[in-house]
């Protein structure tokens, strides 16, 4: 047993997957029994350090598990560690680390996508039996694994307990799975969804085996094509394209649609994700858990220093914009008018789902880029490569990136969508694919 | 709307968050670049939209006020503190 960390540390030479790796394998009785689960550094696990990928908790041992953790330690998992991602969830390549920066597993020159990097680099490399909690926000799940081409699900936003996650933003964190296959992430979301007294937005829906909806039929599954999701490379268009052809070859059906307000989503959902997650950060000023320094001069002062030393440069740029945005004077314009525009995507995508099961698109629109051409990035231009996964995220709707092809040599993810609640859709039309196309 | 320098150091002074000038000179030009972009919203017609706080409806979730055993202790993470107390910084 011991030989799984063996293993995990020359996996962490190679790729940098991790921030923490636990001490000593133990595992106990129960559906995960056997496998090694990996957290994402923004979900608290007891008496292993979580520091969010932030300078500011970087010695924080939290107390306690968060539900999810403890749902799969009562199903007798194996914690194996705690995986590298930007500070607080806020960035798209993984890159935005206060720790170590994971490496893309097709050429460690490139990103492994973000924010969940750590979980969709080691889902693609471990060589033991391993599913990965990560968490999105965004598209923190999707994009890494669309980057390193292993399988993410992004279940509806309530469908899972947040309690002990480290908030970026309440109205969209959204805590999923990253594993090798559908089977995979299947298995875990039974085991960590469902009711949690601790957290009060949790839908109150029975427990449910998501494995019984890997069935291999697509017969009279309708699809629906947004055609604004294909505006991205030809070839990227082209390989997800060849993708649709299959499953309808193998009886589902498709139609090209348009959902226009696509284009307002990104917008939409910056302004909204900045505005919570600066009333989030307000938490970390130096007294009771984080990072500490000598107590001098007035609380302005002490917080002040203590926030400016901790908080890495894109934290201090959404602690900026979301203050800014909800400011008196420009509340108006900025954070309710992109809470009107969401009001506007969700209807849409209700609207596609009464004549659609599901809904297809790529998942990002780029392949992993290269470390040195991030590097080149303004912020804005690194914000504008959510543009496909942020709409999903907005309608807190169930999603799956999976696997679709590659394009030279590079990973490209495939993007299920489907209403709210509907994971099962998800998950069948993904786990046909992932036979079929074999 | 443009942030001005001042307008950034107001933020940054209410958000309590230390700049260095640096960090100010940078970021004016960064955040400019995003508020320029974020305008692009303007351009939908919200009139008849209700704003959504959450992507779902969230109903409000009643139980019994029972008392609960917590076994953790508030003050292991910190260095800041004397006898039961978080220690802090002085208000005044």
């Amino acid at each position: 047993m011991e030989e799984i960390l063996e293993k995990a540390k020359k996996i962490q030479e190679k790729f940098s997957p991790f921030i923490t790796i636990a001490e000593k394998v133990e595992f106990g009785k129960g559906k995960l029994s056997g496998i090694a689960i990996s957290v994402k550094d923004n979900i608290c696990t007891k008496n292993m350090r979580t520091t969010a990928g932030s300078k500011i908790l970087e010695n924080y041992v939290p107390p306690f598990d968060a539900t999810v953790v403890e749902k799969c330690k009562r199903e007798g998992a194996f914690i194996i560690g705690k995986t590298a991602m930007d500070e607080f969830g806020f960035g798209t390549f993984s890159t935005n680390c206060a720790f170590s920066i994971p490496k893309n597993p097709y050429d460690l020159k490139r990103s492994c996508g973000g924010s969940s990097g750590g979980a969709a680099c080691l889902a693609a490399v471990a060589d033991f039996p391993h599913i990965a909690i990560a968490e999105s926000t965004g598209g923190s799940i999707s994009c890494p694994a669309s980057f390193c081409g292993v399988v993410g699900l992004t279940p509806t936003y309530g469908r899972v307990s947040r309690w002990g996650l480290i908030d970026y933003a309440n109205s969209l964190d959204k805590i999923g799975c990253i594993g090798k296959t559908v089977e995979d992430v299947a298995l875990l979301l039974s085991v960590i969804a469902g009711p949690d007294d601790f957290d009060s937005t949790v839908l109150n829906l029975p427990k449910e085996d998501f494995t019984r909806y890997l069935i291999e039929d697509v017969k009279n599954v309708r699809i629906g094509v947004p055609k604004e999701y294909f505006e991205v490379d030809e070839k990227i268009a082209k390989i997800v394209w060849d993708g649709i052809k299959i499953l309808e070859s193998n009886g589902a059906s498709y139609e090209e649609i348009s959902l226009p307000s696509t284009k307002y989503a990104l917008y939409s959902y910056y302004i909204i994700a900045m505005a919570e997650a600066s009333t989030n950060l307000a938490k970390f000023c130096g007294m009771r858990y984080g990072l500490e320094l000598e107590l001098k001069g007035n609380f302005d002062e002490y917080f002040s220093k203590v926030r400016g030393i901790g908080f890495g440069e894109e934290a201090k740029r959404r602690i900026i914009l979301g203050t800014f945005a909800r400011m008196a004077g420009f509340r108006d314009a900025y954070y309710l008018k992109a809470l009107k525009v969401r009001t506007k995507i969700i209807q849409e995508f209700k609207q596609a789902f009464k004549k659609f099961d599901v809904l297809i698109a790529p998942t990002m629109p780029i392949v992993a880029p290269k470390f040195e051409e991030i590097e080149k990035l303004e912020p804005i231009e690194q914000y504008m490569m959510d543009v496909l996964t942020v709409a999903p995220n907005l309608a807190g709707i169930p999603h799956i990136s999976i696997p679709c092809g590659f394009l030279n040599g590079l990973p490209v993810g495939m993007h299920i969508m489907a209403d709210h609640l509907q994971e099962g859709k998800v998950l069948r039309v993904a786990y046909t694919f992932e036979k079929v196309k074999k | 709307m443009e942030i001005k320098e001042e307008t950034l150091k107001h933020v940054a002074k209410i958000a309590r968050l230390s700049l260095s000038e640096e960090e100010v000179e940078k970021f004016k030009n960064q955040l400019n670049q995003v508020l320029e972009a974020f305008k692009k919203i303007d351009e939908v017609d919200t009139s008849n939209l209700e704003p959504s706080f959450h992507p779902i409806e969230i109903k409000n979730v009643l139980r019994e006020d029972e008392e609960k055993k917590w076994e953790w202790d508030p003050l292991a993470n910190t260095k800041l503190k004397e006898e039961k107390y978080f220690k802090g910084p002085k208000i005044v």
